[in-house]
């Protein structure tokens, strides 16, 4: 992880240096040209990192999920530092020193390479400096995309409402940064005027480290060639489904590349569709009302028909159901439930008009969501949603924060926490069945990936799939041990 | 009043010379010749364009009308760097590099002549004693390590890298106390005898032009004038 955590930032720092360097020149040197081109650095930087994810994904060649796009939105962060830092190191030498060196008959090039660049060279270094600091904090974004790092730990912890998880990825951050920043001030030092007696080597050797760094790094992050790629959604039931998926097809001999935690439906529908991920598991209500924009149908054989035919027609193939539904459920705590006799969402309407909600992203946005729930039941809260990552409302709920969610019926967390589930006695949630989707060009290569999940097929209950999450979340057991002990007893 | 006669073809001569910066004018009908070997001041007011004639001569500047020419050649046709290589500069602010050691800065347009190491470093050394800096103490130091004076001697020697026919001073003692310009114009004069270098430099100081001066010049309102030197008591 922190491997590939050095491996986005150098990379995306690399090559910021190598196109904000020579724009830094130009804009001291022409002024004119110099600030449209701050200009659009300036825009690059305001924009929230995972915004920048946002409009890149859809970009033709450096769109898609993996390290590409990170490293992209990590050289747009990193461009303005550079840039502006290498103008104002160049700007800032003594007209004097300039002057004598014209005078001396120095042709702009050996002005340049001679003068101007050694001098503005601490400068430099104090922007590359700023420019990796602010690339290893935003790189934990990458994992949002798929491009792995320290965020990995970080979003997985989020998922599992575990802090010291997130510390696994936070603190070395942190310190990689803190390390950063030490490097990098010494070498900025060694290189100033005040410090010109000292040796050089110190910053060559530095340089020829990283370089080597690069040079092994590059070839390990090449996934291997005629692999299955396995994605998720970024949360729990998501990997481990991820992990089913590669275990049940990596027993069949097949190689696997491990793409998981990934990002929303929309992340990995994308991502299925543009060959960067060869198979995950989707929800048959998912599918058809967030995906496919088609009207909620509540006979599951119906939604998943549908959802096959649509599918099929886009060279996806749907294979059969894993067993379990994890529709949407509408949460309370235990206690509440108990004291105020809560069994069905009909029960909410008593409470609601003084409780408030709290809903993940896409719950709030979906229109088989919060808008087609409230209608359905009539339900009118007295303050509006609290809008938070998914992983957040379980414990935003058992922390009074708010009083009811939307959550996964299968989340290991509804025992831990001791929250109740409302019975959806109106049948307003579709059929949330979870399937394979794979890409039908694959099926087509390896037939034996189809034959290795049918093995799954109807095999997995609700009560596996909430066990299957607890482990994770609850008891903290790797998720590849819990797969493996899993896919063993099935056997 | 006319200059005084010259023997052998001037080295740098300015004929007619205009030049404004923008709308104001600077230098008008400006005429000037100067012959092998000598060492002629040019004082005047500032703003009055004495900077702007040294620029002139190297072609940091180009006249926007008459002809500036250098061994006989109009600047215009000039390599500006082959002739600025072969024009010794000293400014004003001296203008040492201060990331390069001061051989380094005295070597310079050796290396940039390609010269090799050990040529270069030798004729450093040479320049260095000869503008009174011992090699042994200061070769190695910083210019940041130097006494402004010390600093001054450095611009000398690093104008004089490549043996230049022709060396251009502004304001070369501008900076520095009473006593260390004293000490350096007698110094310079020694380092002149040494060297026969065609000199052209400008001051604000007429004690001064008239001491390093073979004849001075006075700009006033864009034009030159040359004052006698025996005029001064």
């Amino acid at each position: 992880m922190v491997e590939r955590h050095l491996f986005l930032v150098l990379w995306s720092t690399l090559v910021a240096v190598a196109i904000g360097l020579p724009a830094g020149i130009v804009a001291a040197h022409r002024p004119r040209v110099g600030r449209p081109v701050l200009a659009v650095a300036s825009i690059a930087q305001t924009i929230p990192s995972l915004a920048l994810l946002g409009f890149l994904l859809p970009l033709p060649f450096i769109g898609g999920v993996g390290p590409r796009i990170a490293i992209v939105a990590l050289i747009l962060y990193a461009l303005l530092p550079i840039v502006r830092s290498t103008a104002a190191g160049l700007k800032s030498i003594d007209p004097a020193v300039i002057d004598a060196g014209v005078a001396m008959g120095m042709t702009p090039r050996q002005l340049l390479w001679l003068v101007e660049l050694p001098l503005a060279l601490p400068s430099i270094v104090a922007g590359v400096r700023i420019a990796t600091i602010v690339g290893i904090g935003t790189a934990t974004i990458a994992a949002a995309v798929g491009a792995g790092g320290l965020g990995e730990y970080i979003f997985r912890g989020l998922s599992m409402v575990d802090s010291t998880v997130i510390l696994a990825g936070a603190i070395p951050a942190a310190a990689l940064a803190l390390l950063a920043d030490a490097v990098l001030t010494w070498t900025e030092r060694r290189l100033s005027p005040a410090h010109a007696r000292a040796s050089r080597t110190g910053p060559v050797a530095l340089a020829a480290a990283i370089v080597l760094f690069l040079a092994v790094t590059v070839g390990s992050a090449s996934p291997a060639r005629d692999a299955i790629v396995v994605g998720s959604k970024n949360f729990t039931e998501q990997v481990v489904l991820g992990e089913l998926l590669a275990q049940t097809l990596e027993h069949r001999g097949l190689h696997v590349t491990r793409r998981l935690n990934l990002g929303g439906s929309f992340i990995c529908d994308r991502a299925i569709r543009s060959g960067d991920i060869d198979t995950y598991v989707e929800y048959t209500g998912t599918a058809l009302a967030a995906i496919l924009k088609q009207p909620i149908v509540k006979d599951p054989d119906t939604a998943f028909a549908q959802v096959r035919d649509a599918y099929g027609r886009a060279g996806l193939s749907v294979l059969p159901s894993l067993g379990f539904n994890n529709t949407f459920a509408i949460l309370v705590r235990g206690a509440d439930a108990d004291a105020l006799g809560l069994k069905t969402i009909d029960d909410l309407r008593r409470v609601a008009t003084e409780w408030r909600p709290g809903f993940g992203y896409e719950f709030a946005e979906r229109t088989d969501g919060y808008a087609g729930l409230a209608s359905a039941y009539g339900l009118r809260f007295s303050a509006p949603p609290r809008v938070m990552e998914l992983n957040l409302v379980y414990r935003a709920l058992s922390a009074h924060q708010v009083d009811v969610i939307a959550g996964d019926a299968t989340s290991g967390l509804i025992k831990s926490l001791d929250l109740a589930v409302l019975q959806d006695n109106r049948a307003y949630f579709p059929p949330y069945y979870a399937v394979p989707v794979v890409r039908s060009a694959v099926l087509l290569a390896h037939p034996e990936v189809r034959d290795a999940l049918a093995q799954l097929a109807g095999r997995i209950s609700e009560g596996d799939m909430r066990a299957l999450n607890a482990a994770v979340d609850v008891e903290h057991r790797d998720v590849a041990a819990a797969v493996h002990d899993f896919l063993q007893r099935l056997e | 009043m006319p200059s005084r006669s010259i023997e052998a073809a001037p080295v740098v001569s300015l004929a007619h010379v205009a030049f404004a910066y923008g709308s104001r004018s600077i230098l008008d009908d400006l005429n000037l010749s100067v012959s092998a070997g000598e060492s002629v001041a040019l004082v005047g007011r500032s703003g009055a364009g004495k900077s702007t004639t040294l620029k002139l001569i190297n072609r940091l500047l180009l006249p926007d009308t008459g002809i500036v020419s250098v061994e006989g050649r109009d600047t215009r046709e000039w390599n500006p760097i082959a002739l600025r290589r072969r024009t010794g500069y000293v400014l004003q602010e001296i203008g040492l590099f201060p990331h390069l050691t001061i051989e380094d800065n005295v070597a310079i347009v050796a290396r940039l002549e390609g010269w090799p190491e050990p040529r270069r470093r030798a004729r450093a050394h040479e320049l260095l004693e000869l503008v009174g800096l011992a090699p042994s103490e200061f070769a190695r130091r910083w210019p940041r390590e130097l006494s402004g004076g010390q600093r001054q001697r450095v611009g000398v020697a690093r104008a004089l890298a490549v043996d230049p026919p022709l060396l251009l001073m502004d304001e070369p003692f501008g900076a520095l106390d009473a006593d260390t310009r004293q000490e350096l114009r007698g110094e310079f004069q020694r380092i002149r005898r040494h060297l026969h270098q065609t000199v052209i430099f400008v001051t604000h100081d007429m004690e001064e032009a008239f001491a390093l001066g073979d004849r001075v010049g006075v700009l006033e309102d864009g034009r030159l004038a040359f004052a006698d030197s025996s005029c001064h008591s």
